[in-house]
């Protein structure tokens, strides 16, 4: 789906540009997309939020490092509601980057690329993740 | 004519291949790591460490930063290409493009080095 994507770009990995006028053979906006484009779509902004949420997790990383204090700061700062659900929201969105990350390496060896196998490894992505998001929610609390 | 020139090696599959490597290093580290928490659950500060005291691990997180570097540059790449394009933007739409992947570029190299502080302590 991945690929799909790229290809139905007009500036995608196998589309250079030569004719600015160069029709759009299948624009996306437009059309109803499978449950697998949705998977997709959400291993983007996952990716988009981890890269933001990165700048927490090291900023918890450098407080745990820096000194015994630090350590103990980082960890009455983990009591708080607000700070927990932070953490819990940069846990659920690597959970599922990482769950759709390795359906998308099995498909790059050819196992779910079907149309129904696809539509089923979009399936398990999302009930594995919800499985994993609501444990590391518990863990959290 | 080539219009392209902001991917990570010129070669989409190059590209391509650097950022499945990447992946397995990155979940690879999370399971660690998230896995040592959740089997230390009381863990204590000399304990913590002690664990990045140890050469591996301090390895270990560095070539995780620099994966997330090339992971997240590939990843944002190709966001950025697919919808801060043309069609969305227009004809100029590398001035909306291009400041945000220079933005991207300097907030992972900025990770990088403030990983490299933290972890060595600077």
């Amino acid at each position: 789906m991945f690929l799909l994507i790229l290809l139905c770009t007009p500036s995608g990995v196998g589309a250079k540009r030569v004719n600015s006028k160069r029709p759009v053979n299948l624009d996306i906006t437009t059309i109803k997309l499978p449950l697998p484009a949705y998977t997709s779509i959400l291993h983007r902004i996952s990716g988009i939020i981890l890269f933001v949420g990165l700048g927490f997790l090291l900023y918890g990383l450098e407080l745990s490092l820096t000194s015994e204090e630090a350590f103990g700061s980082l960890k009455s700062l983990l009591l708080s509601p607000l700070v927990k659900f932070i953490v819990w929201g940069i846990l659920s969105v690597l959970i599922y980057h990482f769950v759709a990350g390795v359906k998308h390496l099995l498909m790059d060896v050819d196992i779910g690329d079907g149309k129904e196998s696809g539509k089923f490894g979009a399936i398990v992505t999302l009930v594995l993740s919800v499985v994993l998001i609501i444990l590391a929610g518990v863990w959290v609390w | 004519m080539v219009t392209n020139i902001t991917n990570l090696s010129r070669s989409g599959l190059y590209d391509w291949m650097l950022q499945r490597l990447t992946a397995i290093i990155l979940g690879a580290y999370s399971v660690f790591l998230l896995g040592y928490l959740v089997a230390n659950p009381d863990l204590q500060f000399t304990q913590w460490a002690e664990l990045f005291d140890q050469t591996w691990v301090k390895i270990f997180s560095l070539l995780t930063l620099i994966s997330i570097l090339a992971h997240a540059w590939v990843g944002m790449w190709t966001i950025t290409t697919d919808y801060l394009n043309d069609r969305t933007f227009g004809s100029k739409s590398v001035l909306v493009r291009f400041p945000v992947q220079v933005v991207c570029f300097i907030a992972l190299f900025s990770y990088v080095v403030w990983g490299v502080q933290i972890l060595w302590g600077l």
